[in-house]
Parts: structure tokens; sequence; C-alpha cells
């Protein structure tokens, strides 16, 4: 309760009342001051869960059976035994030092940055393989969830807005879609448009014998081949935003402000968009900033439906394969990516509504 | 299928010689359901209550074997012998169908059960506590809340060569339960400060009756709410996992019928009778679940009910909800109404 002072009730006699204002401007100087507790609080939970996230990237490996050299070797025949222990220090999978001492010196190679190599990948640094797939995943996920999120929001805004209209009927449609399995969805999509009406390739991020480049040609390919992946994400995701959307809408525009804003005669777009869908969007903002976090590893099996060479499809490849290095790189990643996202869930928060900041601190 | 029975017992109980310690059972009983009492979450329950049948009625409903093998009839359409035609091996698609909704209910609920058990625990203790013990337990339901569920059950599940059903569920429902504590302990923390428990506390309650007497009923729709969501998520997690192949395909769900059909290529086949049903039953199982969690948000909150039906109400006089005169209106109606 340090974010606001409570207003003295009598101003006293040495400062007059221009001094002291009126309680706008106790609350206007109150949300310029800093709430430290509440931001230490926060910073320590961030802290212990990427400990705890970390932590267990490092246990899951070693709790696996089998691995990374036997199924390499089981691949690769011509390999002598003593190249076969020479990999096993390589990755770090010799056990002759305690399990305390691995923990340690996994910590250090990661804060320097050193995730390993990949076997899957020719023995390529782990980190050089994440940062090749990982522009892929962003760009189509990414851009498919703002279109979703924006999409949902403002359809919400106007099905709540014409509350008992036949509008009403596109919150079950959207929720039908998002209740059957994505996987089936994109599935159904490639048999239509891909198989039988032939319109969209059938998977990959660009044609075969194409290189990457900033060329029309590979831009068009890319957006050709993005198209179908980005349609069924947008599909199988706006019903959660709509109804999001729609419900808090309904719970606003209940709200005395809203009637005011009305009775005095505020045009109609005016009340909707700048007094109800302004106040109802809140809780949409931070389902956002967590959304982002899940742009990296919630599509695995959209990667999968339309082998698309993202990061998803990388940690079910390296999964498969038992490319330990590889699938803590990725889970690592795909676990920063959820918690920065949680970051910035909490910043857009506290910065749109002060009310949070005054209970939590 | 609940409210059918209840309604049935209710006259016996309302005869009975012993009344009044009844009616309150009664009474109990009724506002423990009262959130089902409405068309969406009855409609939910009993596409729900179909599937379970089927799932327990397996061995009499299926025609055929789910692995018996025909060589003289593969890749058939619907036929009267095949209803829902057959697989590459002749398997009858119909079979694998009834036996696939087994392992799909019996995870669901088993994950679930799981699930909203722990976010009972940890949400309301972590909410009834004040200090450090309940910090810890909302610092580790937020941690599972932020380590991303399926690549870490993805990696779970592909630590054991042939995970029985209950692993599988055991797994989905220790990643599932984190959001339900978080809405239960903040549910919580507004109860604990209301008068009816202060005074239950002031008078010498224990515990154990304040939480399980006094709180536990104040929470039955958000642990329904929660308890949904997670068969939802469960059996998702459960078909997606067993079409991404992370689940042996030698236990029959909806999940495995759909990896068999896109390892055989139906989908780019047009065999369309082997990859719709499966497909269209998980989409059933989950409007089912859906609706029945509309019927319980529209219980704890009316507004979105009562919304569209005075919206409707008013059109059917010929007014308009937004128009600013008929904003007026509708607060002397209402008035009315109170």
């Amino acid at each position: 309760m340090t974010a606001v002072q409570p207003h003295p009730a009598e101003p006293s006699p040495t400062r007059d009342a221009l001094e002291v204002g009126t309680t706008a401007t106790t609350v206007a100087r109150g949300r310029s001051r800093v709430p430290w507790r509440f931001l230490a609080g926060r910073a320590g939970f961030y802290l212990f869960t990427l400990w705890a996230a970390i932590t267990i990237n490092f246990f899951l490996p070693r709790m696996m059976k089998g691995d990374a050299v036997d199924q390499y070797l089981s691949r690769n025949r011509n390999v002598s035994p003593e190249a076969a222990d020479a990999l096993r220090s390589l990755l770090g999978l010799d056990t002759d030092k305690s399990l305390l001492q691995q923990y340690v010196d996994y910590w250090g190679l990661l804060l320097r940055g050193d995730l390993g190599v990949s076997l899957l990948h020719g023995l390529r640094p782990v980190t050089e393989v994440i940062s090749q797939a990982l522009p892929w995943t962003v760009g189509l996920v990414g851009f498919a969830t703002v279109v979703s999120f924006a999409i949902g929001t403002i359809g919400g805004a106007v099905v709540g807005w014409r509350r008992g209209s036949r509008l009403d009927g596109l919150i079950p449609l959207t929720t039908f879609l998002s209740t059957i399995p994505y996987f089936w969805l994109g599935l159904l999509a490639i048999a239509l448009f891909s198989v039988t009406l032939g319109w969209f390739p059938i998977g990959k991020a660009y044609g075969v014998g194409m290189t990457p480049e900033w060329s029309a040609e590979f831009v068009g390919q890319v957006i050709h081949h993005g198209t179908l992946p980005a349609a069924t994400i947008v599909l199988a995701s706006l019903g959660g935003w709509m109804l999001g959307m729609r419900n808090m809408m309904l719970t606003v525009l209940d709200e005395d402000y809203v009637m005011v804003a009305q009775a005095k005669g505020m045009p109609n777009r005016r009340v909707l968009w700048r007094y109800a869908a302004r106040n109802a969007v809140l809780p949409q903002i931070q389902s956002f900033a967590l959304s982002i976090g899940f742009i990296v590893g919630g599509t695995i099996v959209m990667e999968m439906v339309f082998s698309y060479p993202g990061v998803g499809k990388l940690l079910l490849d390296a999964t498969n394969a038992k490319d330990y290095a590889l699938m803590q790189g990725v889970f690592l990643v795909i676990t920063l990516s959820v918690l920065v996202a949680n970051v910035l869930a909490d910043v857009a928060y506290a910065f749109l509504d002060p009310r949070t900041r005054q209970t939590e601190a | 299928m609940t409210t059918d029975l209840r309604t049935e017992q209710a006259p016996q109980v309302r005869t009975g010689p012993t009344a009044p310690p009844r009616v309150t059972v009664r009474a109990r009983l009724g506002s423990a359901f009262a959130m089902f009492r409405n068309r969406k979450s009855i409609t939910g329950l009993v596409i729900l209550g179909f599937f379970v049948l089927v799932a327990a009625l397996a061995d009499v409903l299926a025609p055929y074997s789910p692995t018996q093998v025909d060589h003289t009839a593969r890749f058939e359409p619907p036929s009267a012998e095949h209803w829902l035609g057959t697989t590459h091996l002749g398997e009858d698609v119909l079979s694998q169908v009834i036996h696939g909704t087994r392992g799909v209910i019996v995870v669901g609920f088993l994950a679930a059960i799981m699930a909203t058990i722990i976010a009972i625990v940890v949400g309301v203790v972590a909410g009834y506590l004040r200090g450090w013990r309940s910090e810890s337990l909302s610092a580790l339901t937020n941690v599972f809340l932020v380590i991303p569920g399926l690549p870490l059950i993805i990696i779970v599940a592909s630590m054991f060569e042939n995970p029985p059903l209950v692993l599988i569920a055991a797994v989905l429902g220790l990643t599932g339960w984190a959001w339900g504590a978080r809405v239960l302990r903040a549910q919580t923390m507004s109860l604990r400060n209301r008068d009816f428990v202060q005074a239950a506390r002031a008078n010498g309650e224990p515990l154990w009756r304040i939480i399980g007497h006094e709180m536990l009923p104040n929470l039955m729709a958000l642990i329904a709410a929660s308890f949904v969501g997670t068969v939802t998520a469960a059996i998702l997690g459960l078909t997606t996992l067993s079409y991404i192949g992370v689940i042996p395909v030698n236990t029959y769900n909806w999940g495995t019928i759909l990896n068999w059909a896109g390892a055989q290529g139906a989908f780019r086949q047009n065999q369309w009778w082997w990859f719709l049903p499966p497909g269209l039953c998980i989409a059933a199982i989950g409007v089912a679940l859906s609706l029945i969690n509309f019927g319980i948000d529209e219980y704890v909150n009316p507004r979105l009910r009562s919304a569209g039906e005075r919206a409707r109400a008013m059109r059917k006089r010929g007014l308009d909800v937004n128009d600013p005169v008929t904003a007026v209106r509708t607060t002397t109606s209402a008035g009315d109404d109170a």
C-alpha cells in the first residue's frame, strides 16, 4: 500500500490547497514511485524459476535410458571403441565424475554460452543449430499469433457489444474450432487444400532446391508455404481470444461509466472502443504477453504436421535420436522465452493497470 | 444424467420419516450440482455420458476385435459389414474407434482427478496459510505454470520404452494442475477474510472443518471448472502424443488410429472414413466439455447469460440495447425486476 498515500482529510495549514492538490494529483504522484518490494519479489521468483528449469533440464537426460553415443553407433557402424569413448568425453557423458561435479560443470558451460555439440547435426554447436531454426518458428508462429489476437479481440468486442444478436453464434463456432486437436485440423487442411485442390504445397518452409536468400522469388515461396500453417494456427487459437474478450465486454458493459457515457449522448463507436473495449482488453493483453512465450514451444505439432524446419521439429528429432545436448538446448530456449514473456506480461500489466501495483506492493 | 438421477430421488427424500436432516442433505446436493442445472451443461453431460457408456461397453458394442486382420478387405470404404470402412490391414475402423474411447476416457479422467486433487491441496493450503509457506507453495505453482508442458511430456514419455496408460495419465496430471491451483488460491485468499470464515475461526472450529465445510462448498464451481478444463487438456495431450508417436501405438486410442492413418497416407489418398471419425470424436468430447464449462461460467458470472437474454427481450419490444435512450429504460425495467 505504499504506492498511494491516503489523502489527508484536512490540509495542514502550512500547505495551501494548490500544493496538496486533488486525489488525482496524489495518484499521479504515487504512480511515479517505484514499488521496489514488488519488483524484488518478482525478480526473486523469476530467478528461482530459472534455476528450477535449468536444474530439471540438467537431470532429464540423466534419467533417460540409453545414451546418444549408443544411438549414434547404431547408425554409424564404422566407429572404433576408442572413438566412441572420445565422443563420450566430448559430450560430457563419461560417468567418472560425481553428479555434483557434472552439475557445476554444466552451469559453468551454460554461463559461457556453451550448449555443447549436436550429434544429430554432424557435431555442430547446439547454439548454431537452434539459431538456424529459431527465425522460422518465430516468424511464422509470431505472425499467426498477432493476427489471431487482433481478429479475436476486435471480433470479441463487437460480439460482446451486439449481445443477443446472431453474432453470438460465432462463439460456439470458434470454440468448436479450438477444441478439435490441432494436428487433425492441419492434416485435414493438407488433405483438402494441398492434395485435393492443389492450392498450397505440402509442408516445408520453401521449395526443394532453393537456398535462403533475400529475393522476391524466395520470399514468395516462403509466403506460399507458410499460408496454410499460419491459417490453421489462427483458426485454432481464435476461439480463446474471442471468448475471453466477449466475456470481459459483457462484464464491463454493465458498469455505470458505460451507461453514463451513453446517457450523455456520446457516439456509440466512442463508447464501444474508448470506454468498454479499452477496459475489457486488459486481461487480453496479459494473456497475449504470455502467449508470446508459447510461440517458441507451443507449436511442435504444427511443425511436425507441416514438416516446418523450426524449433519444435528440432526437439522432436532430438528426442527420437536421444541427442541430449540439442534436446537440453531446445528445452532451455523454450523455457527462457516463456520466462521472458512472463516478465513482459508483468510489466505490461503493472503499466496498464495501477491497481495491480497497489495490491501487490 | 446426474440431474435425472437426483430428481428421481427427490420425492422419496421428501416423504421420508426423518425429513429435516435429509432435506439439508438434498439441499446440499442440490447446491453442489446447481452449476450443472442449465441447458448447456446438461447437453454437455449427456454427450460425455454417451462416450463413457461406449468406453464401458466397448467389448459388447464393437462388432469386431480392433486388431482383427482381414486381408481380403483392405482400404474399404464404409459398407454394411464395416460401417466405417477398413484400414490398410483390413481392421474395422468402427471397432477401433469404440475401443479407442476407453483409453481416452480413462486417461482423461485419471489425469484430471490427479491434477484436481493436487490443485485443491496446494491451492487451498496456499490460500489459507500466510507468510513464507503460502509464498513458497505459490512459487511452486508458478514454476509449474511457466515450464512448458508439451515439450516436457515428450521428453519424459520418451524415457520409457512402453509407458502404461496410468503413467501417461500421471505425467499429464502432474504437468496440468498449476492453473487450477492458482485460481483456487486466489479465491481461497478472498474467502479467508469473509465474515463466516472469521466466525467459524472465532468459534474454535478445527482447521479441517473450516476448509472442508466452510470453504470447499464455496469453491465447488471453480473446482469443477478446473476439473473440466484439465480433462480437455489431458485428452488433447493424449491424442497429440499418440499421434506424434511418443506413446506406443499398440494401446488403442483415437490418437493412435490417426497415427496409423497418417503413416499409411490416408490423408493423401482421401480415405476419409479412416481419419474423420476419430477426429470428430475428439472434437465432440471437446465440445461437450466446453459446454459444461460454459454452463459453469454462466453460473459463476450470471451476466454472461443475462446480457444476451436481456438484449433479446428488448429487441422483441423493438428496442436496441446499445441505443442511449433505451439504456435509460433498461435501468427502470431492471429496477422493477429487482
